[in-house]
């Protein structure tokens, strides 16, 4: 059943390193993950690496493999060739710390940067009521492991250091839209996401949404319906507040 | 060499759903507040919990209050539960799920729009506050906007958003400090702890009178387990050498359902919310075998064919419930004997069948992370056939011993909650009573802590003594060559308490896992890791083994103890439970060096006469002895 397979691991720190060739034994119904953790306790014991769950529910285990940004944990042996030379390097748009584990302290910057859920005064807890539909849109956002797998990918940031100042990346500007669609949201989030979050860089490619784990609609859910209310509102704020489901009780 | 300081007026270390309610609560009394955790912020073990949390809010059946979750959750453990614990628990985890709503957290809904509550195992009543499958996704994220949300304030009023609350990511804690005038004397009072960063290798000393152990599990030291690698034990082990004292140790929840194929996922959880929300369990004759292993105790709350156990999900007013919901002991004993008997699945564990109960698209909607789990793990459409599951290490019951009301442990300044502590579950644990757990005692660990502060005359001083043995200690691994290898030891460890400490336990096995553990924390001490001292998983793991061994000598010796079967502790050589074991405590302490544990018994304080009250007496005589019947029998004649 096992086989040997072919790896090509990116190793190095501070800014340097290189691809290393490594054959490893490979079993039946393993993930790229177990390949690295078989590395780990036979070759290579202090390559670096993340992970917390193995299940696809944490979003440590980012990577790209072959290229493509991949959980680590999800990701199967069966789906590549046994011939087949696999390679695993770090994200690319975070810097590097070791091997593959990157400084993702970008993330939570931005965050920080995003006003945070802001309900009426007058609501005490235990006294929310919502409709399950009212819900499901903003948990749609809410089911984000936070792999920042799609911040990764988003070519606004990817090799454009300059722009990650002004943008917060599909992650963020999509807590934007959670919070928007929120149904006891008070804070007016629009025109902030255009201004201050950087949302008129996305020029709706969808790389965010084909590589996001939890398949969230990033673009089409998210990042899209704002753009439009934005643009919306700028013609006629009144549109707005007549659209903003508030308090819908049952 | 410089070591990195800082100074905090409480330190929490974890920061899983205990750890950040602990935080928060310590930052809202205005206390200076660090949270420490191995992983990045938001990816504790709470971000996997799947099924939900416990809180007799009454959403679903208005039936539903506080005394009888008190009720279930001391039956679930079997009445060896800190009652004070399991009565604050319940009265209290209402509110706190309350609470993360007006924080932002986005619940399932009834139809009348508030909070859906979905049925679980030893519950009563459907109880668990949920978001499909991923709840404690919900839990943590919103604890963690909750902290944002808190710097965002800081930074309005201070200028800077870390002024009151700072995580340190990535930062392993090695060793608590204690009071330089006192650190060898038993009741030295807490001043900090002792830790490096992971991503440099750097050490770091926290000065803090006050820090609250929130660290989670053990379940590393096991091999099939749904535990991740952060659990190894490290509070436990903290608690231990610091001078406090661990309980209840030897009972480890099995979760009865495990993924058991392909070899590589063994033990990742499948969720019970598959068997509350109708999945059935079978052995290979197609069996729905749960009927045979209702206990004496339950007989009278199961149901006895398979036409009322169906009825129940639908009309629970008029019928008892399905056996695949007893408490996850049961369960777990159930399937280890079925696979034992010969009537297992092809890959060794049982069928989880709810393909037959609930339509396709009903099942991608209620159970959403399984349907992907298995899909992208073991090819299996969990809409079109069983799963196959096993039981796997999930939860210790045993932890901290602490006071229920603060937290607090019995060296001064030292505090505890969520898993890391013992006492709440008894020998055993029901489903989604851990969120809550999390979240009530957090809560009142943090305020524990603040209000410790608040009483201090003088702030503790650092021991420099105590921090250079903390680096000599943290730095041999690195500094030896040729020596063991970390993960190898770990691994025999990690076979040896599986194969001798598991679900099904016996004398001679637990005295050879004794001997195991005895030779493995000699290898331990000569373990090498090779590369430097930047992310170097090697030697975190070299680090790591001194507390698997340490809890796992823990585990063994209360085993080899307790001459009775309750919960998460089965003897084979003893399989009844025993009323006299029941009032008593396995209290665990260890030398600073950690070298020699030392396990005794402790008689339990009796029930208050108005909690007993709340069950008959037909049901006491099951668990308590007669001299507490008469004592019974007393309080309810006056
Ligand atoms: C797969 C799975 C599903 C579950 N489902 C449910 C459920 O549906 N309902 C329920 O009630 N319970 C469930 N549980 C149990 C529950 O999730 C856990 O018991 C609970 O989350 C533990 O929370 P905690 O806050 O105590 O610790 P954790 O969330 O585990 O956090 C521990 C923290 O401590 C940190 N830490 C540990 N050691 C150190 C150290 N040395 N230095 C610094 N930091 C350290 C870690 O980095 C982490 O941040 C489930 C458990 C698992 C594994
Ligand atoms: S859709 Fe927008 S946010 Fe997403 S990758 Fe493209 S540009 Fe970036
Ligand atoms: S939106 Fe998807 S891709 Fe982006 S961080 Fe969240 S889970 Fe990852
Ligand atoms: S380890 Fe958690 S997502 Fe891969």
């Amino acid at each position: 059943m096992g086989y040997k397979a072919k790896f090509r691991v990116w190793r190095g720190e501070g800014g340097e390193g290189r691809l290393e060739d490594f054959t490893v034994e490979v079993n039946e119904g393993e993930v790229v993950l177990d390949v690295i953790h078989r590395l780990q306790a036979t070759q290579a014991p202090d390559l670096a690496v993340r992970w917390n769950c193995k299940a696809g529910k944490c979003g440590s285990c980012s990577m790209e493999i072959n290229g493509k940004p991949r959980l680590g944990c999800m990701t199967r042996m069966s789906t590549f060739e046994e011939t087949e030379t696999i390679t695993v390097t770090p994200m690319r748009t975070f810097p590097v710390i070791k091997d593959l584990v990157t400084d993702v302290s970008f993330n939570y910057q931005k965050a920080r940067e995003i006003p945070s859920f802001t309900p009426p005064t007058d609501v005490k807890p235990g006294e929310y009521r919502m409709q399950q539909i009212d819900v499901e849109r903003s948990q749609e956002f809410r089911k984000c492991i936070e792999c920042f797998m799609c911040n990764n990918v988003c070519h606004v940031i990817r090799d454009h250091e300059e722009n990650k100042p002004a943008f917060a990346g599909p992650r963020f500007l999509m807590r934007i839209a959670e919070l928007d669609m929120h149904p006891y949201d008070t804070a007016d989030r629009k025109e902030s996401a255009q201004q201050d979050h950087g949302l008129g860089y996305c020029n709706i490619t969808k790389c965010c949404t084909e590589v996001c784990p939890e398949h969230i609609k990033i673009t089409d859910n998210a990042l899209i319906p704002m753009k439009e209310r934005v643009v919306d509102r700028k013609y006629d704020p009144l549109v707005w507040l007549g659209n903003k489901i508030f308090r819908r009780s049952g | 060499m410089e070591i990195e300081r800082h100074e905090y007026d409480v330190v929490v270390i974890g920061a899983g759903g205990a750890g950040l309610r602990a935080a928060i609560e310590a930052r809202q009394q205005g206390k200076r507040t660090a949270i420490i955790c191995k992983s990045l912020f938001g990816k504790a073990h709470t971000v996997m919990a799947e099924g939900g949390a416990a809180a007799a809010m009454g959403n679903v059946n208005s039936d539903d209050n506080w005394m009888v979750h008190f009720r279930d959750t001391m039956r679930g453990g079997k009445f060896l539960n800190n009652w004070r614990m399991a009565e604050l628990h319940a009265k209290e985890a209402p509110d706190r799920v309350w609470e993360l709503e007006a924080w932002g957290a986005l619940f399932d809904r009834t139809k009348d729009g508030k909070i859906s509550q979905r049925n679980f195992g030893g519950h009563e009543y459907p109880r668990l506050a949920h978001v499909g499958d991923r709840t404690g996704l919900e839990l943590i994220r919103t604890l963690q906007q909750r902290v944002v949300a808190l710097q965002q304030e800081d930074e309005k009023l201070h200028g800077d958003p870390e002024a009151y609350i700072k995580v340190f990511a990535e930062c392993t804690i090695t060793r608590l400090l204690k009071d330089a005038s006192s650190v060898h004397g038993k009741n030295g009072a807490i001043s900090g702890a002792f830790g490096y960063w992971r991503e440099t290798g750097k050490f770091v000393v926290f000065d803090a009178p006050a820090v609250v152990l929130a660290t989670g599990g053990i379940g590393k030291s096991y091999v099939v387990t749904s535990n991740s690698w952060e659990y190894t034990g490290d509070g436990h082990a903290l608690a231990l050498l610091a001078g406090a004292q661990l309980i209840n140790m030897e009972f480890i929840q099995f979760h009865p359902t495990g993924m058991v194929w392909p070899p590589s996922v063994r033990g990742i959880l499948v969720t019970e919310s598959v068997r509350g929300d109708g999945g059935v369990l079978r052995n290979s004759e197609n069996r729905r075998f749960m009927f045979d292993y209702v206990p004496d105790v339950f007989k009278d709350k199961y149901a006895t064919t398979e036409e009322e156990a169906d009825r129940w999900y639908t009309d629970q007013a008029n019928n008892r419930r399905p056996p695949e919901l007893l408490p996850r002991d049961e369960v777990a004993r159930a399937i280890n004997a079925e696979v034992k008997a010969g009537r297992g699945s092809p890959q060794g564990g049982v069928f989880l069948d709810v393909s037959t109960r609930l339509p396709a698209a009903e099942i991608v909607k209620r159970l959403p992370s399984m349907h992907h789990q298995f899909k992208e793990l073991a090819d299996v459409d969990i809409t079109k056939e069983p799963m196959q599951v096993g039981p796997t290490c999930h939860y210790i019951m045993g932890g901290v011993e602490v006071d229920a009301d603060t937290g607090a442990a019995s060296v001064p300044g030292l505090f505890a909650a969520g898993e890391v502590s013992g006492g709440m579950h008894g020998s055993n644990r029901l489903g989604g009573n851990s969120l809550s757990d999390l979240l009530v005692f957090g809560r009142r660990a943090g305020a524990g802590a603040a209000e410790y502060v608040n009483g201090l005359a003088r702030r503790p001083a650092v021991s420099e003594a105590a921090v250079e043995d903390a680096r000599a200690e943290a730095l041999a691994p690195l500094e030896r060559s040729g020596g063991e290898n970390p993960y190898e030891v770990h691994h025999e460890l990690q076979r040896t308490m599986n194969d001798l400490v598991g679900i099904i336990r016996k004398a001679e096995e637990i005295s050879e896992a004794l001997d195991a553990v005895e030779k493995l924390k000699e290898r331990a001490q000569h373990t090498a890791s090779p590369g430097g001292r930047i992310y170097n998983p090697g030697w975190h793991l070299a680090l790591d083994l001194r507390n698997m061994l340490l809890v796992s000598e823990c585990v063994a010796r209360a085993a080899l103890l307790r001459e009775e079967s309750r919960g998460g502790h089965t003897r084979d050589d003893y399989p009844k439970m025993s009323p006299e074991w029941r009032r008593k405590l396995l209290v665990c302490s260890a030398t600073p060096d950690g070298d020699t544990v030392d396990v005794e018994e402790r008689i339990q304080p009796s029930m208050r006469a108005d909690l007993l009250a709340l069950f008959d007496r037909t049901e006491l005589s099951k668990y308590l002895t007669e001299g507490e019947l008469t004592e019974y029998d007393a309080v309810k004649e006056s």
